[in-house]
């Protein structure tokens, strides 16, 4: 291997792949042999870096400059003047508000307060190089457990370090450890879920992608612990690089004697696979992910029994999510007691979260627990994007709920989120402007819920349906006095009576969106209106006639000719059969179409009158 | 044929799920015939019932043929609010097909997914194992004329 002058990480994660960072690679690849300079720099294909709304991002050391937004085009440019005349290109670095500019990665807000800890290699390391990992500390906390603690010990070390369930449970992750590794059993299991299917999470996708040898390793730490020889990983078939690159991680591992018999001469011997789902949302749950790996449907069981007594093949059975086992080597080498000095009483270490939707800076972050929503939101986040205002973020995806800006100062932790009605979950931020409808948005989600109900138990199956009949019914301005109430009745005994997770968290949304924007579900109900001018049944257009100049470029774009008028009497349009498409707003050159919230007169009477037979 | 697939898994049930992956993949048309159930139920020795009740739990099997590439657009909460439903709008009008539905010339199916977790860029779709985010119109029209050049 020879030394080479510089190093240029290029981040492929799905996100950036999907916004062409592999043509850029390519494309480098062609320059640097034109100009003849392919043996003095080394490029390296790295996990996600984090910030996905600015890809294809890159960073090259040995200065640590950031590129964003790179295209194919800017490649000869980098080439020649950041390569060979050693002058950065300004142009495709970040910018801070002050149009400042902010040239490596760590002078850039969106990683100053984060703290990488289960991110650590991730868009530092080549996921695909065992050596890259293994240069990076990688397998070091194993071998140092398997040669130096006791299972027990190992076990007491994440009691210490406060760690707890990363998939939305938030269970100890040393309790369900300590069982497995008290039962009796010929055989134990450890199980890594990577089934992540919440809407607005891709943290696992990421670890999984981008730093594949430390899940692994983690996996083996547990398997140690508990007494398991074999693991499964359960990663989703959406996930097709993240099941490649574990699978080559397992090949790579096993190569090197890191898998396989006595495992650094000790007497641990392990060994693992990789199970694909198949789109199914609820084998996220642990009892349902045993399942389907077992070949059935993917459908949950009442528990007890847990998987820590009877689990995959009723063995005694450790699930653990991606990001939890990420989080363990880093807890090996710098301790359990640096790890709990960071967070709140209860939450210890650092939770990655996801940040998407109506934010400047969409993309991975880590961050200590505790920290506020609006430190998250406003600085790691960089703001709501066009300069809208904030109206509220949707925590823990379908399972969560909503908070609003009264909770912006609200430390997030397992307990806090809990007690305002939302939850940390898998670690999903949406957020989201005050263009969006609250009542729409929970009816969304709730929609994702009931597409997703395996329908195995009829409180979950039946009563997410009659709630999703209501909300249609609320947005479509059908809705009745008392919808509301019939709403919280059926989410409380939903969430009662549901045999799992999904059913238990599915009507937050709606619950939290009640509790925090009464006033908009009152206003669909009762006055028969949508504030923010989204429903389309509880909206119309309208032109402004002073303003029409009469020009009939609505007319001629509608879809439905439900717009009629002359340059001389100027242009009307047809509430009822007016289809809500936006068309005319979109086109009018003198802004004289206005969206108008609530019903017009015209339907509001159409709707009225007697309905009349039609004739056949 | 199908059989030549289960032979490359072991006999053992926990292979099911990966057996029907395989024979979907390789199949043109992307679903699993009855014949292959019959030919599966026969390998693993399970009742046609388990495997069938297995197929249609997960929304990635099809017991329909379907096209040579499969659109799956994120109908997902994150993409919602980034305005996936144009995106919908558009290739449905593009394609001339609902969802569910495939295009006369076989090249393309048009399906809703749940996340597929690359909300950072959305809205998102997948076409077969390739994704695409920041989804515009344009890029949806650019994308398929594509696929449509290199068929």
């Amino acid at each position: 291997m020879s030394l080479k002058r510089i190093d240029l990480l290029i981040c492929c994660g799905s996100g950036c792949v999907s916004a062409g960072a592999l043509k850029i690679k390519e494309k480098f690849h062609e320059v640097l042999k034109e100009k003849g300079i392919s043996n003095e720099i080394n490029i390296i294909e790295t996990g996600c870096m984090g910030p996905c709304d600015y890809g294809p991002v890159m960073v090259i050391y040995p200065e640590g400059i950031f590129y964003r937004s790179v295209s194919p085009d800017d490649v000869p440019e980098i080439v020649e003047d950041h390569f060979l005349k050693g002058r950065p290109v300004k142009r495709l670095m970040m910018h801070d508000p002050k149009e400042q500019v902010l040239s490596t990665q760590k002078d850039i807000p969106f990683y100053q307060k984060q703290v990488k800890v289960a991110l650590e290699n991730c868009g530092y390391i080549d996921p695909e190089s065992v050596d890259e990992y293994i240069a990076t500390g990688g397998y070091e906390a194993l071998g140092t457990i398997l040669t130096t603690l006791t299972p027990q010990q190992t076990i007491d070390v994440v009691k210490a370090s406060g760690l707890r369930g990363r998939g939305g449970g938030g269970f100890p992750t040393y309790m369900k450890w300590q069982m497995v590794h008290d039962a009796k059993a010929e055989q134990k299991y450890i199980i890594c879920n990577g089934d992540e299917g919440d809407p607005g999470a891709f943290m696992d996708r990421s670890l999984l992608e981008g730093d594949p040898h430390r899940i692994l390793e983690g996996m083996m730490i547990a398997a140690y612990s508990i007494g398991a020889s074999k693991g499964f990983f359960y990663i989703r078939a959406e996930y097709p690089l993240a099941i490649k690159r574990i699978k080559l991680a397992i090949e790579q591992a096993r190569g090197f004697g890191l898998i396989g018999e006595n495992i650094f001469d000790s007497s641990f011997c392990f060994d693992a696979e990789v199970r694909t789902g198949a789109g199914a949302f609820v084998c996220g749950e642990e009892m349902a992910l045993i399942h389907s790996i077992e070949g059935s449907r993917g459908n949950p069981t009442p528990k007890p029994p847990y998987p820590a007594y009877k689990g995959l093949w009723d063995m005694p059975t450790v699930v653990n999510n991606v990001e939890t086992i990420g989080n363990l080597t880093t807890i090996f080498l710098k301790g359990a007691d640096w790890f709990a000095s960071m967070g709140t009483e209860t939450s210890k270490g650092t939770k990655v979260f996801a940040l998407t939707g109506d934010i400047r800076n969409t993309g991975l972050v880590e961050v200590p627990m505790g920290i506020t929503l609006r430190e998250m939101i406003f600085e790691v986040g960089g703001g709501i994007t066009n300069d809208k205002k904030f109206k509220a973020v949707q925590l823990g995806g379908p399972s969560g709920g909503c908070l609003t800006t009264q909770h912006l100062d609200v430390p997030v932790d397992y307990e806090t989120l809990k007690e305002k009605g939302a939850m940390m979950g898998s670690g999903g931020v949406i957020v989201m402007n005050d263009n969006n409808c609250m009542v729409n948005v929970a009816k969304y989600f709730l929609d994702f819920s009931v597409d997703e109900s395996c329908g195995k138990c009829s409180p979950c199956r039946i009563g997410l349906k009659q709630m999703y009949d209501i909300m249609e019914r609320i947005t479509s301005g059908e809705g009745k006095d008392g919808d509301i109430e019939e709403l919280q009745r059926l989410g409380e005994a939903i969430k009662q009576l549901s045999l799992c997770g999904l059913g238990q968290s599915a009507p937050n949304p709606v619950l939290s969106t009640i509790r925090y924007f009464r006033d908009e579900y009152e206003a669909h109900i009762r006055d028969k209106a949508c504030p923010t001018k989204v429903c389309s049944a509880l909206m119309h257009f309208d032109i402004d006639k002073e303003r029409c100049i009469g020009c009939s470029l609505c007319a001629r774009k509608c879809p439905v000719n439900c717009i009629s008028g002359s340059r001389e009497d100027k242009y009307t349009i047809h509430q009822i059969d007016c289809v809500k498409c936006g068309n005319c707003l979109d086109v009018c050159p003198v802004k004289a179409v206005n969206k108008i919230s609530g019903m017009h007169q015209e339907v509001l009477d159409h709707l009225n009158q007697p309905i009349e037979e039609e004739d056949h | 044929m199908y059989k030549e697939i289960c032979k490359k898994f072991a006999p053992t049930k926990d292979n099911l799920i990966y057996i029907l992956h395989e024979i979907q993949d390789t199949h043109p048309q992307h679903y699993i015939s009855e014949e292959a159930v019959d030919v599966i139920s026969d390998y693993l020795g399970l009742p046609a019932n388990h495997i069938y009740g297995v197929l249609t739990f997960y929304s990635m099997y099809s017991t329909s043929p379907r096209g040579r590439n499969i659109i799956r657009l994120c109908e997902s909460p994150p993409c919602y609010i980034k305005g996936s439903e144009n995106i919908l709008r558009k290739l449905k009008t593009l394609l001339g097909v609902n969802v569910g539905e495939t295009t006369k010339d076989g090249l393309f199916t048009l399906e809703l997914a749940a996340c597929l977790g690359v909300c950072g860029n959305a809205p998102v779709m997948m076409i077969n194992d390739d994704v695409y985010g920041d989804l515009t119109e344009e890029k949806i029209e650019d994308i398929v004329a594509k696929i449509k050049g290199g068929k």
